[in-house]
This record gives C-alpha cells, structure tokens and sequence, in this order.
C-alpha cells in the first residue's frame, strides 16, 4: 500500500464529488428530508403498548439505514462507474495497488458519511426534538458508523461483482434482508430461532443494538458493538480488495 | 538487456466459450512502432489487454521485456490506452492528469507540459465531458504518455480524428520512438501501415503476417497493406 496514492484517489473522488452538486445536496438533505416525514407522520402518536411516543425510537432506528442505504448506493455506482468508463482498467494496469483504490474511495466517501451522519443526528435532535434517553454522541458515533459501513459494504458488493449488471443488483440482495430481520420490525430476540441467528452476522443488527442501548439510556453498552461495526467496516473493505480483479474475462 | 520488448509463445484466450486467440506467437522488437492491423472483431483488443495484464488467458506466456506480462514492476514501464477514452468525464483536463500523474510520480509541469505535446493546451481546464471524442481521446492518450513508459500500448488511437490531427499523433508516436519507446498500435485502416516500422495483420484471431510492410507486400505480391492483407486472407481461407 501506497499513502500517496490513496490520498491522491480520495482527493481525485472528492473533486468528482464537488463537481456534482446535486448529489452532495442529496447525500446531505435527503435523509434529513426523510426523518422529517417519518416526525410528520407519526407526530405525537402515542405507543398504546409501552405509552411513549413511537417517533422517537422508530427515527432513531431508522436513523441507522438511511445513511447506509444511500452510502451503499453512492459508492458501489461510483465504483461501476469506474469499471464502465475503463478507468479502473487503466488504474488496474498502473502502478497503483488495490489497496490504494479501496481505500482512497473509503476515505473520501468515509469523509461524506462522516459529514452526513453527524449532521442528521443533529438535525434530528434538535430541530425534531428526537428524545433518545442516552448521550448524543453516541448516537452520532453510531449514525457514522452506520453510513461508513455503507460505504464498506458498497465498495465490496461492486468489486464481488463481475458485470455492472450484477452489481446493481447488489444493493436489494445485501441491504433488504438486513431491513427485515436486523431488528427494526421486530426485537431479535422475538424472532424465531433461524432468523434470530441469521441476524447476528448481519451488521445493521448490531447498529439497532446499540441504537436500542442508547434509546434505554445504556451509553456504557455500546462498546461491544462498536467494535463490532468496526470489525464489519474492516472485514467489508479487505474483502473490497481482495475481490477487486486485476485481470477479467 | 533483452532485444524484444514483447515475446509472446503459445497464447489462447478464451472469451465466453469462444475461444478468440489460437495459439499465438509474435515478438516485438524494442524502439519500433509496431502497427496491429485487422478487422474489428478479430482480437486486436483482446491481444493487447494480455500484453497489459488486464485479460485473464487460457494458454500461454506473454513476457514484456523479459517479465511476466501485468506483474508489479511492469506497471511503471507499460502505458495502456483502451479504445473507449478511459478518463474521468466529470474532471478537467488537468485534474484527470494530474491523478494519473501521480500514479507515475509525474510532477506539474510533466502534465502541463504533456497537455500542449497532444494540443490541449486550450482545454486545460475544460471539463473532459464538454470536449468532443477527438479531444476526449486524446486525454486519454496524454494520461498514458505521462510517465514516459518504455512500452505504450494504443488501442486504435486515430480512429475519427480529423486528417491533420492525426499526421500530429503519428509524429508524436515517432517522437516516442526515436527516444526508446517501443510503441505497439492497433488500427482497422490499413493506410496507416506506411507510418509503422513493422506490422503484426491479426485476423479471427491468427496472424496472419508478422515483419516490414516491404517484406509482406514482396511476399505477396502487392503493393499496399490493404491488397497484402486481402490476399493473404484468401491464401488462408485456400490453404
């Protein structure tokens, strides 16, 4: 691995990124936008089960997909967009290792989500007045945990994919499944047996967990999954390198 | 220090069950502008990827001044330019070089100067998607020149330039040459055979001829690469 040449890549994605103002905006207001409408639409609604607002856990929960949603789906038509143009092609044959294309797009989209993340937590708490019974911060940590993980997991899905074709159809195949059983529709631990331990290698599990851990005000409880999350982000760009394909068909 | 600058023995290539190369043997000599003619579809694009390391082959050894084709130290000595423009659309002219620059360790004033060397220097800070294909094709080009390699590979470089922009490029390429650049490139017009040292006519994936144009047009008794080529497609098709 090179240092120069990864910061050389981050700095060239950001460019393209400055360039293309509309996806910035989208990257930043879209799940801002979204949250507004999940504030709107349940208001004060009450839970009649546990008497407190449902706003309030459900957007804090929720707050953990939209931005890895959108990362994922940012970095791996990035990425495509690399492969299609043949650019990764003449990356592939210069001296520039695959670390260094993995990593260079981590750390410029690592940067968005960073931005991202932080800005939606706030905006969230304090303009929707969202009630998390922890610390901020820790949610915020989550938040950008959760969007870098999107980031992650993007850069591995496109590069596991041979065609533009498959790569697309990443994003349902690897975030939907996640969605259904990761503990937002339903506590893990209701589930049955099969599902229940299925979810525990999924990573968004283990954000609801330590949004769950926040929510009972539990800051302390988190760390178990933090390192968790850092071990998916981890383990989802090493397998970004490794699968990358220097030579293809 | 090895007389060829690309020894190929044996190579097949198989694309989707088709196999597109058979068994081919070729050597390209150092410092010469090697023309690769022939028909599209006939894998001249397929041969060079293997020569840059990008194609996964079935058979066969391809070594690039002695060294294995696409491995590591390779990398700095081997320019690639695809067919298709391979640059960043959405970036200037000077921002797409000044990353494939520094790839190569290629200062600011190796791209500056590299953008006048094939006529940008108006564009320099012209976002490459508002460029039309000639000029597009020609970012391309400079972002492969930019490291001096001693090997460039061009994937049909001139096609639908403008006459006069492409008597510049075929200079360009023999400025290259005469400084010890072996230069291997593919072109479907055969009259461009007048500009090469040598010739390599590749069809349905067999070569077909391999060595001076005056040496193939004596072999077949024709007079340009167009009518050498023809015939020897029939001598083929005969045999």
């Amino acid at each position: 691995m090179n240092a120069r040449l990864t910061a050389a890549t981050a700095r060239r994605v950001l460019l393209q990124l400055r360039a293309d103002k509309r996806t910035i905006a989208m990257l930043i207001v879209l799940p801002m936008l979204l949250l507004t409408l999940l504030w709107w639409l349940f208001g004060d609604t009450i839970d009649p089960m546990t008497q407190a607002p449902m706003f309030d856990p459900l957007g804090a929960r929720l707050m953990g997909l939209f931005p890895m949603l959108l990362m994922f789906i940012i970095t791996s038509v990035a990425t495509l967009r690399e492969r299609t143009s043949g650019t990764m092609e003449r990356l592939m044959a210069s001296p520039m290792r695959r670390g260094d294309v993995v990593l260079g797009y981590a750390m410029a989209f690592g940067l968005v989500a960073a931005v991202q993340g932080t800005l939606l937590t706030l905006y969230s708490v304090y303009v929707l007045s969202l009630d998390v019974q922890g610390p901020v911060w820790a949610l915020v940590l989550i938040i950008v945990l959760d969007a870098l993980l999107g980031t992650a997991l993007g850069l591995a899905a496109s590069s596991l994919a041979r065609t533009e074709f498959q790569a697309v159809q990443m994003m349902p195949v690897v975030l939907l499944p996640q969605l259904l059983i990761a503990g937002l529709f339903m506590a893990r631990e209701d589930m049955p047996d099969v599902l229940y331990w299925i979810s525990t290698v999924l990573p968004l599990s283990y954000a609801i967990d330590a949004i769950n851990d926040i929510l009972a005000d539990n800051a302390a409880g988190i760390w178990p999954e933090v390192l968790i999350l850092i071990g998916f982000i981890a383990g989802s760009l090493i397998l970004g390198v490794t699968t990358l394909r220097r030579r293809t068909p | 220090m090895e007389n060829n600058a690309i020894e190929i023995t044996g190579l097949r290539v198989v694309r989707g069950h088709k196999e597109v190369l058979h068994d081919l043997s070729l050597t390209v000599p150092r410092g010469a502008v090697v023309g690769l003619l022939g028909p599209s579809g006939g894998g001249k694009s397929t041969l060079m990827r293997s020569i840059v390391g990008a194609q996964i082959v079935a058979d066969g050894d391809v070594k690039i001044f002695g060294l294995d084709a696409g491995t590591p130290p390779l990398r700095h000595r081997v320019g690639y330019v695809t067919q298709a423009p391979s640059v960043y659309g959405d970036l200037t002219v000077r921002q797409n070089l000044s990353y494939f620059g520094a790839l190569v360790g290629a200062d600011a004033d190796n791209v500056t100067h590299t953008i006048s060397s094939v006529g940008l220097a108006d564009q320099a800070d012209q976002v490459v998607d508002t460029l039309s294909g000639g000029q597009r094709s020609r970012v391309s080009l400079a972002a492969a020149i930019l490291g001096h390699p001693d090997l460039l590979v061009l994937d049909e470089p001139t096609v639908g330039l403008d006459p006069a922009l492409r008597d510049d490029l075929w200079k360009l390429f023999r400025h290259f040459a005469d400084q010890g650049t072996t230069i291997l490139v593919s072109s479907h017009v055969m009259d461009e055979a007048t500009r090469c040292d040598r010739l390599l006519f590749l069809r349905e994936g067999r070569i077909l001829a391999d060595g001076t144009l005056e040496e193939i047009t004596q072999d077949t008794g024709t007079t340009d690469a167009e009518s050498a080529f023809l015939a020897l497609a029939r001598r083929g098709e005969a045999a």
